[in-house]
């Protein structure tokens, strides 16, 4: 399976801006075993006075794009072309809580790929007493970590409803689960805190969403712009799996993945500074296309 | 103790140390268990017992408003407004024999350098984790880790160029340390202006003696970071927060003193990798950056997203090694408090060196056994965050175990440490040593630790031979903290010889670098130095037109004579008529200008702060009494006085840089568009009875006009007098003339080329003004010549400020 992925964001200054610098983080991975990128492009308006791509030290792809001369507008565009290894069979190791709380204390890696960077706290999620109630109140203490990850993902997507005006981009996930609204974002960052509450490795994943629902599918919720799932530990053997609960889906070929981070903070497609004494409108546009 | 057994001592000495009462399980600085002073205290407390307690107290005196002066002050917090208080110096020094100092020294050292290996392994292989010396979770949960610098090595060999070491001393006479403070090891600059203050108060008996000097250590230290900065011609800065950080006045001393620039977040870009310093003379590369903000706040992009005291950037350019840190970002992990808990193991075990001078004793809860441990011997511990990087002194936080019986908080803490115990350590208490402080006349033995300074200089680290101590505010070793009463003391190391005399006060500087650094002058700075000029001359202007008004009110005027309606209508944006609003036209400029100068503070000299500080406070002190009318006049000429003699300071003291450049430039076009806007308004043909009068009043010029003219003013005599005299300080013609010559010598205009905005307005301006008539002069033209006056200013701030 192969996506055209198309995505464009803009910026529109209501006054002149100066001396900005902004990171993105809107390429997708290239994992050899899931998705291979086979073509891209990452381009930006006005052509950046100063620009540097790189890596962080979660393994994204990152941009840094500066702009000192003024200008209205800044336009994002990222184009690529990226395989999908077809998935793997499910298996479910079958590790329990024990077992993993041994693999846990065992475990003195701290690279990129660690567990050991996420089990809380970060820079956007601090320990909540009710989300961690509400997933100790859904976890099967009997069962898989696997299973575990499946039942507490369940459980938010069936308590919160799907509400983009409810939050924004920068709403406190305590706020967004004791209203029981709120986007991708949020119900990520939901899972994670509950996750982690229960000793389970949990972080955020920003990413696409093939637009149009393969024939018989249904259209899925977050097409319209760049979405957001979990990706949760369960130990060495069955290492990451990934569960988006806006969908309350496992992930499989329809999910792209951009960014590994602990929190939104680590992956945000776009963070800048600049100098501007007016407004700014910002929006985005995505086209997940499978190429035929 | 019973001074009766000590024969030796003196009538004066006996009472000096009358009511000094030794601890008992306190170890004393100055006092033997037997009460016998100990040698290296001797001639000094000689010293001390000769002096009167009128003398002292004038001697004292005399150091603190040296403090004063100097703008040494701390900031206090409360409750989100902060207010600058007196730096609390204790007048009495901490003695070290340079034996004991040196013994200390080679534990710091020893410490440094096992620092330095540690923070390299953090960053890098992290081979302390994976060999088991170090629990990942120390790393992994701990926000002091920096990510983005994982990797990122420093552009020159080392992580670590200075670092400060709080210890202090138990009974058993042993040093210890308590903290170790990495990532802004901040107040060195403080343990200078302590010696300067200690030494206005003791002159003679420091002269005479040998206490070490601490100027070596700094010559020797800016001598490091020009090595540092290596073969680049890059600026040398020191980034700080600002104003609002507690050791703001710190940051500026210690870059004026260095020969630093002084930068802030905003003042820095980076292009092409390279970090820049924003300057009047467009961007400068800049080679060393002395970072003193939190590591974590240093750019935005990579770090904190919320920060805006970090610069965009910073990272990338580290990154690509074109930027040095004088202590790498994120080295502020050292600071987590659980680490000690392993240092001393990681020195024994992983890097064969056992510490000469350990830390105090530290137990990680997130292990079973040691968390047991900090359970059963909770009445002998502090419990604080595993993840505090705030000095353990200074914390607040810390000891919600202490020797409390009560059982209840015993099984809630033993269920916390249960529960979350990987996020909490415990450390013993430990008795401090006491020291003397002077207190209502007499001396006092408080709890003190020691705050001590090293360098890694061309040979290797060295530590200042001296240093700044605390000293708690009470027998209770938690009073440290100078928000809580603590205060400071100079640590003053005794040679047995005579001492090198480096002077302080005059830092030789090498020719080499002295120039370079200090002639660039970032935009930010350039701004507040313009809008100083540019507030403080508002403010004369408001108060000359006070004084006016209330002059002729006392004379009988009311608020609705013509005069007075149209004053106000015209020149007084419409105030209300009373004193109060009146009076914040010139007291809000004012503040304004204490707030620019504030931001600035590097580059303004302590006298003409000074000078601003009292106008301020003059200018509050009317703003809060009610006055009666008729003493007005009397009360804003004292003002007026006061507000012409910063002028004069600022004409007659500072260097002629291009900051000085920009004050008077702020000065002279606020000041020529005042004018502009009094002769429009008073010279016209529909100006009320008694306006010609007023304008040469408001000019200052009734003795001049009265000397070229000796006729009755018109309005013509006033418009040459007033508007295009070239000789008169007054006059709008008199300043544009200066703002063409000073914007001539601005960076970017010398050379021959192409005349830039400013430039070429103020010389279309000037050249009206030269050749305009006085009749042909009118209203409508001097408003005209009012806006072109705000023209120039915008495009300097375009050319050089932004």
């Amino acid at each position: 399976m192969q996506y055209d992925i198309r995505l464009t964001i803009s910026h529109k200054y209501a006054q002149p801006a100066d001396n900005g610098r902004h990171m993105l983080r809107v390429l997708p991975r290239h994992t050899p075993d899931r998705q291979r990128l086979t073509a891209h492009l990452v381009e930006v308006l006005p052509d950046p006075d100063d620009r540097r791509d790189g890596v962080d030290f979660f393994g994204n792809a990152m941009t840094s794009v500066a702009h000192f001369e003024p200008h209205d507008e800044m336009i994002i565009r990222m184009a690529c072309r990226v395989e999908m290894a077809p998935p793997g069979r499910w298996i479910d190791s079958g590790l329990g809580y024990d077992g993993l709380r041994a693999e846990l204390a065992g475990c003195r890696d701290l690279s990129a790929a660690s567990p050991l960077h996420f089990l809380g706290p970060s820079p956007r999620l601090q320990p909540n007493d009710d989300i961690a109630a509400f997933a100790r109140g859904c976890a099967k203490p009997g069962e898989s970590i696997a299973q575990n990850v499946i039942s507490v993902g369940k459980a938010l997507h069936d308590a919160i409803t799907f509400d983009a005006t409810a939050t924004t981009v920068d709403t406190d996930p305590a706020d967004a689960f004791r209203q029981k609204r709120g986007v991708c974002q949020d119900m990520t960052h939901i899972m994670i805190l509950g996750l982690q509450a229960l000793g389970i490795p949990a972080g955020y994943v920003s990413g696409f969403l093939r637009t149009l629902p393969p024939p018989g599918g249904v259209r899925l919720e977050g097409v319209d712009a760049m979405h957001a799932w979990v990706r949760a530990w369960c130990g060495a053997e069955q290492g990451w799996i990934e569960y988006d609960p806006t969908n309350a889906t496992l992930v499989g070929t329809d999910h792209v993945v951009v960014a590994y981070g602990r929190d939104y903070s680590d992956v945000s497609p776009v963070i800048g500074h600049l100098r501007s004494s007016g407004p700014q409108i910002n929006s985005q546009s995505v086209d997940v296309a499978p190429v035929e | 103790m019973d001074n009766g057994q000590i024969q030796e001592q003196s009538q004066p000495l006996r009472e000096l140390l009358q009511g000094y009462g030794l601890q008992s399980g306190h170890r004393d600085e100055m006092l033997n268990a037997d009460g016998s002073v100990k040698p290296v205290w001797q001639q000094f407390i000689n010293h001390l017992s000769n002096l009167s307690p009128d003398q002292l107290s004038k001697r004292f005196a005399r150091g603190d408003q040296y403090l004063r002066d100097a703008g040494v002050l701390y900031r206090q917090y409360d409750e989100a407004v902060s207010v600058e208080r007196e730096w609390p110096l204790s007048h009495i020094p901490v003695m070290l024999s340079e034996a004991e100092w040196k013994h200390i020294s080679a534990g710091l050292i020893q410490r440094a350098d096992l620092l330095e290996q540690v923070v390299r392994d953090l960053y890098g292989p992290n081979d302390l984790v994976a060999s088991g010396h170090l629990p990942p979770t120390l790393l992994g949960q701990n926000p002091a880790w920096l990510r983005p610098m994982v990797g990122v090595k420093p552009a020159t060999e080392n992580y670590l160029n200075l670092l400060s070491f709080e210890i202090g001393r138990g009974p058993d006479g042993k040093w210890w340390v308590i903290t170790d403070l990495v990532e802004a090891p901040s107040t060195a600059g403080f343990a200078i202006e302590n010696r300067v203050a200690m030494s206005r108060v003791f002159p003679n008996f420091f002269a005479d003696s040998n206490i070490h000097r601490l100027g070596g250590f700094f010559q020797n230290f800016q001598q490091k970071l020009f090595d540092l900065r290596g073969k680049s011609d890059g600026q040398i800065a020191l980034l700080s927060s600002g104003p609002a950080n507690p050791n703001y006045a710190e940051h500026a001393y210690i870059a004026r003193y260095l020969g630093l620039l002084l930068v802030e977040g905003e003042d820095l870009i980076v292009h092409d990798g390279q970090a820049m310093v924003r300057t009047v003379d467009g961007p400068k590369p800049l080679s060393l950056l002395w970072n003193r903000v939190p590591g974590a706040m240093c750019d935005p992009l990579e770090l904190d997203p919320s920060s805006d005291i970090g610069a965009p950037g910073l990272l990338q350019a580290l990154r690509l090694q074109k930027l040095d840190t004088v202590n790498a970002i994120g080295t502020g992990v050292l600071e987590t408090r659980a680490l000690m808990a392993f240092l001393p193991k990681i020195a024994r075990e992983y890097y064969r060196q056992p510490l000469m001078m350990s830390n105090i004793a530290t137990w990680w809860c997130g292990h079973e056994a040691e968390r047991n441990h900090v359970i059963a011997n909770r009445d002998k511990m502090m419990l604080g965050s595993a993840f505090s990087t705030v000095p353990l002194m200074s914390d607040v936080d810390t000891t919600i175990l202490s020797s409390d019986d009560d059982r209840d908080k015993a099984r809630k803490a033993t269920e916390l440490l249960t529960r979350s115990g990987r996020e909490y350590v415990g450390q013993e208490a430990i008795t401090l040593s006491t020291t003397p402080t002077y207190e209502d006349g007499a001396l006092v033995a408080r709890p003190m630790c020691v705050r001590l300074f090293l360098g890694r200089m061309r040979d290797g680290w060295q530590v200042m031979p001296g240093g700044y101590a605390r000293v708690s505010a009470g027998d209770d070793a938690k009073a440290f903290a100078m928000q809580r009463g603590g205060r400071v003391a100079d640590v003053w190391v005794a040679s047995e010889k005579p001492v090198q005399k480096t002077s302080l006060l005059q830092p030789q500087q090498t020719p080499a670098f002295s120039r370079a650094y200090t002639s660039a002058l970032p935009s930010r700075a350039a701004d507040n130095l313009f809008w100083l000029g540019r507030y403080v001359e508002r403010a004369e202007q408001n108060i000359r037109l006070f004084r006016a008004y209330f002059a002729r009110i006392n004379d009988g005027a009311t608020h609705n004579t013509p005069l007075l309606a149209h004053m106000r209508a015209n020149l007084m944006a419409n105030v209300a008529p009373n004193t109060v609003a009146m009076s914040a036209r010139f007291g809000g400029p004012l503040e304004l200008g204490l707030q620019s100068a504030s931001k600035i503070s590097d580059r303004f000299s302590p006298d003409g702060m000074m000078a601003l500080r009292a106008l301020v406070a003059s200018s509050r002190d009317i703003d809060h009494r009610t006055l009666q009318i008729e003493e007005i006049p009397r009360e804003i000429s004292t003002l007026l006085r006061q507000i012409t003699g910063f002028a004069g300071l600022v004409h007659e003291n500072m260097y002629r840089s291009d900051g000085w450049r920009f004050l008077s430039l702020g000065l002279s076009l606020e000041r020529a568009a005042n004018m502009a806007q009094v002769l429009a308004h008073l010279l016209g043909s529909n100006a009320p009875d008694g306006a010609l009068d007023l304008a040469l009043e408001i000019g200052d010029s009734v003795v001049a006009h009265r000397s070229q003219f000796s006729i009755i003013a018109t309005p013509g005599s006033i418009m040459e007098i007033l508007g295009i005299d070239s000789q008169n300080p007054r006059a709008i013609r008199y300043h544009i003339s200066r703002a063409r010559k000073h914007i001539a010598e601005l960076p970017g205009q010398k050379g021959g080329r192409v005349l830039t905005e400013a430039a070429r307005k103020v010389l279309l301006l000037e050249t009206l003004l030269a050749t305009t008539s006085v009749d042909a002069l009118t209203s409508d033209m001097l408003l005209q010549v009012q806006r072109d006056i705000w023209d120039i200013a915008e495009a300097l701030s375009v050319a050089h400020l932004v």
